[in-house]
């Protein structure tokens, strides 16, 4: 039974979802042009990792085999729907843009991996901090990503002009079209994945 | 540029298809379906199994879930019931079609039917179902949308597995091969599909 420690660190540093596990990157990459758009998207999505690892752990002997996966996706889309009723109130500007992508964190693989690799095997209290790290794991590189991303695309971080813009910064638009998310990962993962070899060999 | 339901019927659906499948390509401009894309892209041939599958699959339950939508979610105001309603729709669709296929043709079946699990949690299947109820469409519109969804998504990612083929057997520097260099090469192709848009609006 490995440690609380242990288990937290491990999903934000050596058993990164996004890099290590290539999961979950769907809803990812979409949200990562603006960051607030980012923020709101990783707080729903820690959330809920974090009460369906739970909720599943805690009911974890009652699920029979033959349905479980079914039962999984239920509990996750249950969470999910809280998230985007209360985005939708608090902030329905930033609701508009990502509204069908907070959907798609259920079938967000990283929540189905970790009910199906953890929670259904480990007590209740283990499972929720795994599933925050996971959650925190992922926020991180979406949260990179989202910095990169919108000062090189919009000029602006957090809606707030950079005082370079109007000086010598021309706009990169692609950076904030698809295809810039999609280099920005590519890229990230690589350095990731050459520094964790590194450090394996030592 | 003209909007495609202020068109005659049947130019109309054709421009439905082919903006859903180019110019808003599921995979390379809204990012979903990345997950399974990335997992079973090494192979052109199972590239294509799974593509074939997925078309299937997405205008069906676009189908599907535009009739509960519209017939039995707003009538009794449950909008907020979407999300749980549309995945598990999805989920059920893609079992009973797993158990039809196992029965009437086995071939189909080994070509088809192990890629059907893997579908109920393709995040491209459930993201077409979200986007539809955003769209103003009709009955018929809603399943040549979700079939030209499908067929992009199958393009996409054909594409990828050919070129991953080949890449495969190149030398790479240390980290960047598997994930990484795939990510990069999505990201050029997204480049090159961003060549489509502005061709016709929906």
């Amino acid at each position: 039974m490995p440690s609380i420690k242990t288990i937290f660190f491990d999903g934000i540093g050596k058993n990164n979802p996004i890099f290590i596990q290539v999961l979950g990157i769907c809803s990812t990459l979409a949200v990562t042009n603006l960051l607030a758009n980012t923020l709101f998207m990783c707080a729903g999505l820690i959330f809920s990792t974090a009460m369906s690892s739970l909720i599943i752990s805690l009911i974890r002997n009652l699920i029979p085999a033959r349905i479980r996966m079914i039962v999984q996706v239920l509990i996750i889309a249950t969470f999910v729907m809280m998230v985007d009723i209360v985005i939708s109130a608090t902030a329905p500007d930033i609701h508009k843009f990502i509204g069908p992508y907070i959907g798609l964190i259920i079938t967000n693989c990283i929540i189905m991996g970790r009910a199906e690799a953890f929670a259904m095997q480990n007590k209740p209290i283990p499972s929720f901090i795994d599933g925050i790290a996971m959650g925190l794991g992922y926020s991180m590189v979406l949260i990179v990503i989202a910095v990169i991303r919108e000062p090189l695309g919009f000029g602006t971080i957090l809606g707030h002009t950079l005082p370079a813009i109007n000086v010598w910064w021309h706009q990169w638009t692609i950076m904030v079209m698809a295809p810039g998310a999609f280099f920005m990962l590519g890229l990230l993962s690589w350095i990731a994945r050459l520094y964790l070899l590194g450090k394996e060999k030592k | 540029m003209e909007h495609a339901t202020s068109m005659p019927f049947l130019p109309g659906l054709l421009l439905i298809f082919i903006s859903a499948a180019f110019t808003d390509n599921i995979l390379l401009t809204r990012f979903l379906g990345m997950c399974s894309c990335l997992g079973v892209s090494k192979k052109v041939d199972t590239s294509i199994g799974l593509g074939l599958a997925v078309i299937f699959v997405t205008s069906c339950t676009a189908a599907i879930n535009y009739l509960v939508y519209h017939y039995l979610l707003l009538p009794f105001n449950l909008d907020y019931l979407r999300l749980i309603t549309f995945i598990i729709v999805i989920a059920a669709f893609t079992q009973l079609i797993e158990m039809i296929i196992d029965r009437l043709s086995p071939a189909l079946y080994n070509a088809l039917g192990i890629f059907l699990p893997l579908i109920a949690v393709n995040c491209a299947i459930l993201g077409i179902s979200l986007f539809m109820i955003s769209k103003p469409y009709g009955f018929v519109q809603t399943f040549i949308y979700g079939a030209g969804g499908g067929f992009g998504w199958f393009v996409a990612i054909t594409l990828i597995g050919g070129i991953r083929e080949k890449i495969n057997e190149q030398a790479l520097p240390k980290g960047l091969a598997g994930s990484p260099i795939t990510l990069i090469i999505i990201g050029i192709m997204a480049l090159a599909f961003i060549g489509f848009s502005g061709m016709v609006k929906i």
